[in-house]
């Protein structure tokens, strides 16, 4: 409320006249169909112009850093899924290269192999439903039942590997939980022929619609000075021209042997995000191609001692999620329960840009900004 | 053609006789039969709103590849119903503090004034339930009136996203007013009346979309764009904007009163669909080529009645393609493409217009 408080009518540009009438606070969410969950957003506004913004956190926290501290690591891959549950993949995976380097453990060729499917089937599963979602945000519907329609296809695929569609829990400390299913290979090869065309269709159908880029271009931009400040990453970094994906900062996994591009942008408004995001899923049907055709027979999983305990020490493992570097920080004191975990959530430093971005603009604005930003909120609040 | 498909003005001279041969009383005999109009006019709109619903549902179902309502009877057809009983069941909620008075009368406002419009448009030679000389003119001041529900409506809600819902409702419905108005003039200087049935009659010998060279069909897609903006549909939904402002001007409408509304848009759709196809399609005029005779007698076998309420359930089916493929515009794109492109080129339309007509200058002059 503070941060509301500093702001002044006569701050925002083309408002500068006397004013005829009073500015107000209302409440977007807890409960709005724009908030993606639980967010409550307090907006001061001047008739429909955006004086502030004050993010109101906490409506989901469940206080899972502090669950961790309380069960062994295996036990807490469970939880990891559940923070950004669109990013499940990535989130097992961070977890696990935590206590794998804390235990020392080697992780089978094959596992990786299906660990960088894995990853990047869900981030074109965290951007289909993205593009949806930020179809709807701004009036269209119909985007919205077209990236569900294709996402189910990955779903499907992750149903038939672990029998799970969203908090998958599939890759653990040492590798993955089981080999994948017999068809696998078959089924990722005609998603990635079938999906192949859809990015271009997505393209036309909100991309080439002239509302949709007068609602984006222009809007909500975000500087590469403030995203670096404030620690944003991901795709909504890249779209400001900060050039960082941890996939290639700091290469885990099998990605230094595969050829990819990371998409950069510099407008850092509403449409360099769409972009960036279009062209990741482009990239990532690239990714999961090799990584298919370089898969080889093996174990999927290192053998662990019966009961692990986590040595004195403390790790930071980072990955690349859907919506950015999301790090988990392990602490052991020689147990078998971790002694600290923290988590570096991509979503709280992306959401911390929204208020500096969104000043002067319209109502209709923060839903397209806070859209392109892709929060997912329990991974806000954990 | 000699059945009362084709010849529907008989129906009513035989109501009147029947009435007359009843009653006797000719004042009574108009009493009755203005009853009788209202009742068919009511029963028609909630059929039509009903039906709307049902249509709609299956548009979007078919532009978004999934199923649509297919379980309450053969593809969904009674869904409209249960739905209907459904919203009746509900609590009927007004919100503390809301203004009682102004938060009951609104819902009415909205279903009244499409209600009324629709009694002046002209179905076939005949069957029209008001003749009225200017009826346009009056079609398009009571058409006003739906704003005036829609403004009640966000005032009285008591809640901050109602009430810019409804200031969005007024600045937006206003303005488009002007476009649609000065788009139907246009074709108006050309047909040279303000009543549906002439300027139904002036289309004889070919509607004004194609016989008004240009104007006709740049009138056309301004009135349909702006009559869009009038029934508060995408890409100019941003009364309702439920991605923005939650629901807008009905947020805190429940039960029987949010179906009103719901119903009245409806209606709303299909009357402004009603008046472009009579002003720019011919109405109830079917489809005729100068010369070709063989043509033309194929086109009158089908009834009148039916050419009006396809050109218009077309119409209609536009509106709802676009609705499904279309994001929202922001308030203030709305309304610079309102006052900065739409109201100039209908000036300039309406402008071009005249000029032709006093030269002389269309196709199959008179």
């Amino acid at each position: 409320m503070e941060l509301l408080k500093a702001f002044k009518t006569a701050d925002v540009p083309g408002t500068e006249a006397p004013m005829a009438y009073e500015d107000y606070f209302v409440n977007m969410g807890p409960q709005h169909p724009s908030t993606h969950g639980v967010l409550r957003l307090v907006l001061k506004l001047a008739g429909e112009t955006v004086l502030g913004v004050t993010p109101v956190l906490g409506y989901v926290h469940r206080g899972v850093e502090k669950m961790g501290e309380a069960m062994t690591v295996v036990q807490f891959t469970h939880l990891t899924d559940r923070l950004d549950y669109l990013s499940a993949h990535m989130n097992n995976w961070g977890w696990a290269l935590a206590v794998e380097e804390a235990l020392g453990i080697e992780v089978p060729e094959r596992a990786q192999h299906i660990r960088v499917i894995m990853a990047e089937l869900t981030r074109m599963a965290s951007h289909q439903l993205w593009w949806g979602v930020l179809g709807m945000d701004l009036g269209a519907f119909t985007p919205f039942l077209y990236g569900f329609r294709d996402r189910e296809r990955i779903n499907d695929i992750f149903e038939k590997t672990c029998g799970a569609r969203l908090t998958m829990n599939y890759i653990r400390p040492g590798g993955v939980v089981q080999d994948v299913d017999e068809d696998f290979a078959k089924d990722v090869r005609a998603f990635l022929e079938y999906f192949a065309p859809c990015i271009t269709e997505y393209e036309e159908l909100l991309g080439g619609n002239l509302v949709f880029q007068e609602r984006t271009k222009g809007i909500g931009v975000l500087s590469a000075d403030l995203a670096r400040s404030l620690g944003v990453t991901g795709p909504t970094a890249r779209a400001s021209g900060v050039d960082y994906d941890v996939r290639r900062a700091r290469p885990y996994g099998i990605y230094p042997q595969l050829a990819f591009r990371v998409p950069v942008m510099s407008a850092g408004d509403c449409w360099a995000r769409y972009q960036v995001r279009i062209d990741e899923m482009r990239e990532s049907l690239g990714i999961v191609r090799q990584a298919l055709e370089s898969m080889p027979e093996g174990p999927v999983r290192a053998k662990l001692p019966a009961i692990v305990k986590i040595p004195k020490g403390h790790w930071l493992s980072r990955v690349e999620a859907a919506r950015g570097e999301i790090a988990f920080y392990l602490q052991g004191d020689g147990g078998e329960k971790p002694w600290r975990v923290k988590v570096r959530s991509p979503n709280f430093s992306n959401l911390a840009a929204l208020p500096y971005i969104s000043k002067g603009h319209r109502v209709a604005d923060i839903v397209a900004i806070l859209s392109t930003l892709d929060v997912v909120i329990p991974c806000i609040d954990r | 053609m000699d059945n009362w498909i084709w010849h529907t003005e008989r129906i009513p001279a035989a109501i009147t006789a029947f009435l007359t041969a009843l009653l006797g009383n000719p004042q009574l005999v108009d009493l009755v039969k203005m009853i009788l109009a209202a009742a068919l006019l009511a029963g028609f709109v909630s059929l039509t709103a009903l039906s709307l619903v049902w249509v709609e549902r299956k548009v979007a179902a078919h532009v978004q590849q999934r199923l649509g309502p297919m379980r309450v009877g053969p593809h969904g057809i009674l869904q409209t119903l249960a739905d209907g009983l459904k919203l009746l069941s509900k609590e009927n909620i007004t919100p503390l503090e809301a203004d009682r008075f102004i938060f009951h009368l609104a819902p009415l406002l909205c279903f009244a004034a499409t209600f009324v419009a629709l009694a002046f448009i002209p179905w076939a030679p005949d069957l029209q339930v008001v003749n009225f000389n200017v009826g346009l003119v009056f079609v398009l001041g009571i058409g006003s009136v739906g704003v005036l529900g829609i403004l009640a409506a966000g005032w009285s809600s008591n809640n901050k996203w109602s009430m810019l819902g409804a200031m969005r409702a007024g600045a937006q419905i206003i303005s488009y007013e002007l476009s649609a108005t000065i788009a139907l003039i246009s074709i108006l200087v050309f047909a040279g009346s303000l009543d549906f049935r002439e300027i139904v009659a002036s289309q004889a010998q070919g509607w004004w979309i194609w016989r008004a060279p240009l104007v006709g069909i740049v009138a056309f897609l301004i009135y349909g764009i702006a009559s869009i903006a009038e029934c508060n549909r995408t890409p100019f939904d941003l009364v309702e904007g439920e991605s923005e402002l939650t629901a807008g001007f009905h947020t805190e409408y429940a039960s029987i009163r949010f179906a009103m509304f719901f119903l009245a848009e409806f209606v709303n759709i299909f009357l402004v669909c009603s008046i472009s196809a009579t002003v720019f399609l011919g109405g109830w005029m079917p489809f005729h080529i100068g010369g070709a005779a063989g043509f033309n007698r194929l086109a009158d076998l089908i009834p009148p009645w039916a050419w009006f309420y396809g050109k218009a359930m077309a119409l209609v089916l536009v509106f709802m393609w676009v609705r499904w493929t279309f994001p929202r515009l922001r308030v203030d794109q709305m309304m610079r493409f309102e006052w900065k492109f739409l109201m100039p080129l209908a000036f300039v339309t309406l402008a071009v217009a005249s000029c032709l007509v006093t030269a002389g200058w269309y196709f199959f002059p008179g």
